[in-house]
């Protein structure tokens, strides 16, 4: 046990890494059955939730509030060193915790979607796909995050692309989104590439030192040029609102399982890889008060919460729907993030991972639709509630969730946002935040009166409840938004303790 | 001789990247063929590993390589040329590589579902397809 304790932080990426790669291998040697490459998916997120908990509790009873590692011994900034803090502990969790419950999902939903003999390769991919989010979000080095970045897209691509066996379109999104992908991620490597030139190193702490040292920092060109190409490319990978186009039609026709995961895991860790950058690296006064970082980020933020949010409510797919839906929602984050205050930040945070749970969950219980009715159309949903109540009623408590109505864990997040609104003064903000509630209101309300007010169709198919793995796995997501809007007690300290780190340690 | 063209010729390698990389760029974004737009892509990442590989390098600089160093006739000594960066290009080139093959696997299925791989044919049978919701 000592050594699992000492090696947590490289053991929660190396776990899904390798087990992706074994899955492969069991499928060669045991030929193809359904329920052993699940089952080892299923054993293997599992236990990278574990780590992930005991990596969780390692950086809150540590007195500095976080844990280094130096990969192979080798001291930073000479070796790669993984840092945990507060905040990539949370998001770790985040995307772990997704990760599993999707998995647990996965077994009917996929096989339903994917031929039988390319499941071991779907969940090795699938697994691999989670370490390289666990693998950007926990390590201090930047070379290290293109290259995690890029396992998690790569690996993303094809997750999307395999699901052509339902869809054909899937093909055409994938490598849409591949092209436009990797031009982002080349940006983040340019940018990278700048940054190594001006101070020689590769680890984030030692490069803000090295930045902070020079004495034209303010005004140096490179280091202009560098935080324009790294803004630009993150802003891609998390689908920040001129750049997201390559997200809605990946998001709607890959299988549902990886709709889920990718929805509620990918972007965010995006979002969270753009503030470590500007807030690790850069720093807070470089990036909002010598740049016009702040006004930029808002202003972008603003029109991401606004305009998709309106386009969302006159799409007729519900994936799709969603899939615009989550866009509003990254809007939500970065301007949490950008308003550089406690209670927008702790918002932001808390919202990463309210967001996550309730918007996993919705996409969850439209895959339990697919899987039942075969597609999810709005017209689709008509009498549904009668005959599939328990995914409907989830599906339901995830839309208020999304509207931000009290009791539910979308209300908390908003409540922080507005705040940090008010106290940062920008009162146009508080009407941008308050009409893309109203937005939300539209687009879930047309569903909801289908669901639950209108009788089906005379001759409409017969459709059974959904099969208990995925009944449990989306209420297990649904419960979870539905807790920490009552008790959010857990949650916004764990933001509120983030933000403040983030605040303090780089002023 | 001006400004711009001294900066052209001393830091030549520089601009060969910049010309390399927006090629490759235009190259994604003109073309409706998408293994041209592949291609594209290839080139836009060859110009980034011009970049890196160049801001290591030294005027008259060797590689610091420890027999070169020890055992050599000549006994080299210094200056050595940045290492770090040619082993984190050797990195990227794998990504590049992994990232075609995805690209051109992908383009393949797309073949065999649409028979064609420009873009346009391949948009007018998704409109008459499924009439009003677009491509993607």
């Amino acid at each position: 046990m000592a050594f699992i304790q000492d090696n947590l932080p490289v053991l929660l990426v190396m776990t899904p890494l390798l087990g992706g790669l074994v899955s492969v291998v069991l499928g060669t040697l045991f030929g193809s059955k359904r329920d052993l490459a699940w089952g080892w998916a299923l054993v293997v997120a599992w236990a990278t939730l574990y780590l992930v908990i005991e990596t969780l509790l390692a950086v809150t009873a540590a007195p500095s509030g976080t844990v280094n590692y130096n990969m192979g011994s080798w001291p930073g900034p000479w070796g790669i060193e993984y840092v945990v803090d507060h905040l990539n502990a949370f998001v770790l969790l985040v995307v772990a915790g997704i990760g599993a419950v999707t998995t647990l999902y996965a077994r009917h939903s996929i096989a339903s979607e994917i031929p039988s003999d390319r499941l071991h390769v779907f969940y090795g991919v699938w697994l691999m796909a989670i370490a390289g989010l666990l693998g950007i979000t926990v390590t201090g080095d930047t070379f290290n995050v293109y290259v995690l970045l890029e396992i998690s897209s790569l690996t993303s691509y094809a997750l999307i692309g395999m699901g052509k066996h339902r869809d054909r379109r899937a093909l055409v999104a994938a490598l849409r989104y591949l092209i436009i992908g990797t031009i982002g991620a080349s940006f983040i490597l340019l940018g990278i590439g700048y940054l190594l030139m001006l101070t020689g190193t590769l680890n984030m702490a030692d490069m803000h030192d090295g930045l902070v040292a020079l004495e034209d920092y303010e005004t140096n060109k490179t280091v202009l040029v560098a935080f324009a190409f790294l803004l630009t490319g993150l802003s891609i990978k998390m689908a920040l609102f001129p750049l997201h186009m390559w997200l809605p039609g990946a998001y709607t026709h890959a299988p549902s399982a990886v709709s889920a995961l990718l929805a509620s895991t990918a972007t965010k860790v995006g979002v969270y890889m753009a503030f470590r950058f500007m807030y690790t690296i850069f720093g807070r006064e470089y990036s909002f008060d010598v740049l016009p970082g702040q006004k930029v980020l808002l202003f972008c933020a603003a029109l991401a919460v606004i305009i998709p949010n309106m386009t969302a409510i006159r799409q007729t797919n519900v994936k799709r729907l969603l899939a615009f839906s989550s866009l509003g929602q990254i809007g939500y984050m970065v301007m949490g993030f950008a308003l550089a205050n406690e209670a927008g930040m702790t918002g932001a945070i808390v919202h990463l991972f309210n967001h996550a749970a309730m918007k996993g969950g919705m996409f969850l219980a439209v895959g339990s639709v697919i899987y039942r009715v075969g597609r999810a159309h709005v017209g689709d949903f008509t009498g549904l509630g009668k005959r599939m109540p328990w995914t409907m009623a989830a599906f339901s408590i995830g839309g208020f969730g999304l509207v931000g109505f009290p009791l539910t864990a979308g209300f908390i997040s908003k409540w922080y946002l507005l705040k940090g609104c008010v106290q940062a003064g920008y009162w146009p903000l508080v009407i941008v935040v308050l009409v893309g509630s109203l937005f939300a209101v539209m687009y879930f309300w047309k569903l909801f009166e289908q669901i639950w007010f209108t009788e089906a169709p005379k001759g409409a198919p017969e459709v059974k409840e959904a099969p208990p793995t995925m009944l449990v796995a989306t209420w297990m997501l649904i419960l979870t938004s539905l807790y920490f809007g009552i008790h959010a007690g857990f949650t916004t300290e764990m933001a509120g303790t983030a933000a403040r780190f983030l605040l303090e340690g780089t002023q | 001789m001006s400004p711009f063209l001294m900066s052209v010729s001393g830091q030549y390698n520089y601009w060969i990247y910049i010309v390399l990389m927006m090629i490759g760029f235009y190259g994604v974004i003109a073309n409706r063929n998408l293994i041209k737009q592949a291609l594209g892509l290839g080139l836009f990442a060859t110009g980034l590993f011009l970049f890196y590989i160049s801001m290591g390098v030294i005027e008259g600089g060797t590689a610091p390589d420890w027999w070169l160093i020890n055992h050599s006739e000549e006994k080299f000594s210094g200056p050595y040329d940045n290492p770090l960066t040619h082993v984190l290009i050797l990195t990227a080139i794998v990504v590049s590589v992994s990232t075609m093959a995805v690209a051109l696997a992908l383009i393949v299925c797309i073949k065999r579902e649409y028979g064609t791989i420009e873009e346009d044919e391949i948009r007018a049978i998704e409109d008459a397809e499924h009439p009003g919701e677009g491509l993607v």
